[in-house]
């Protein structure tokens, strides 16, 4: 397959991660949507990785998921944190940063 | 054959985003991300990177999946309302989506890449296995390494914060409860309160001897 494959692929994931972010209102599947942009990211990195015939890109593509399990972990437990303060999982209703 | 297997794992992620976005109760949204996890996988391999599409599989859909999991049945599902808070957000949302689809794919593909509607280069037979790639994390890339591992205690230790300030507060909001009295809040609270307390000193004896070792 070549290569433009791939990455009109990865547009076309990024995008539908960005809708999920923009329709959905539970701050979990916003999380969720966010995995999918990053690993949009990711498979754009891979591919022209390959393209070029290099391998730092699958480092960087590694690096990235890294990121991505730091946001997770800290997103969770600020859901977590949410849930125990009895506030509404909407991000609708938790415009404002009162504590 | 290369063919078919991209368009099987392409349609396998297309379909698991679509899943994600679409589906109402959140723990049907984590099973689609998973599947979608394993059809980049396949994608990965299909680019020969070995390595990453392993880590992409014991990582993410390993580990990172297991926390959502669990959260979501702490958290529990809830359903959310189908209208629009704002007028006509689903529709402005499709039409900016469009056209950031459009717009990626036209800046990349009008780019000057000669080799983008090529195979790539032929590469050799090691290409984006654990070996090449652990090379390059503890020669060339030694830094970011050590920052990202460095991050990822941050991050755990920074959850920990997150999710371990609130029991305090929540028990002292539960103390008070109890003097200015009311007899619901005392039995509906007391026995989640009693077992921090409880459990809170056993911890603390075992980190010395737990590092007496090392």
């Amino acid at each position: 397959m070549n290569i433009d494959w791939y990455i009109v692929l990865s547009a076309l994931l990024f995008t539908i991660g960005a809708i999920g972010i923009l329709v959905r209102r539970s701050p979990m599947v916003i999380l969720l949507c966010l995995e999918l942009m990053l690993n949009a990211g990711n498979l754009a990195l891979v591919a022209f990785s390959r393209e070029v015939g290099n391998q730092q890109g699958q480092v960087f593509a590694l690096v990235v998921m890294v990121i991505a399990a730091c946001e997770v972990v800290v997103g969770l437990g600020l859901i977590v944190a949410i849930f125990r303060r009895k506030l509404p999982l909407d991000v609708d209703d938790l415009r404002r940063l009162h504590g | 054959m290369e063919a078919v297997i991209f368009f099987i794992a392409a349609i396998g992620a297309v379909a698991g985003a679509i899943g994600v976005v679409v589906a109402r109760n959140p723990f049907y949204s984590v099973l689609a991300l998973i599947a979608h996890l394993f059809s980049l996988a396949v994608l990965f391999l299909l680019l020969t990177s070995a390595f990453v599409a392993a880590a992409q599989v014991v990582v993410y859909a390993g580990a990172v999946m297991v926390l959502y999991v669990f959260v979501v049945a702490y958290v529990g599902s809830a359903q959310e309302a189908k209208w629009d808070p704002v007028p006509g957000q689903r529709l402005f949302a499709g039409l900016l989506a469009f056209f950031l689809f459009v717009e990626i794919s036209s800046a990349v593909l009008s780019s000057g890449l000669r080799a983008l509607s090529t195979h790539g280069p032929d590469v050799p037979a090691g290409f984006g296995d654990p070996a090449a790639i652990g090379n390059l994390l503890l020669e060339k890339f030694l830094v970011p390494f050590e920052a990202s591992s460095v991050l990822l205690l941050i991050a755990a230790v920074g959850a920990i914060v997150l999710a371990g300030r609130k029991r305090e507060s929540s028990e002292a909001g539960g103390r008070n409860g109890r003097l200015t009295g009311g007899g619901v809040t005392p039995s509906g609270h007391s026995a989640p309160k009693a077992r921090p307390e409880g459990v809170a000193p056993a911890p603390v004896p075992p980190s010395p001897s737990a590092g007496a070792p090392r």
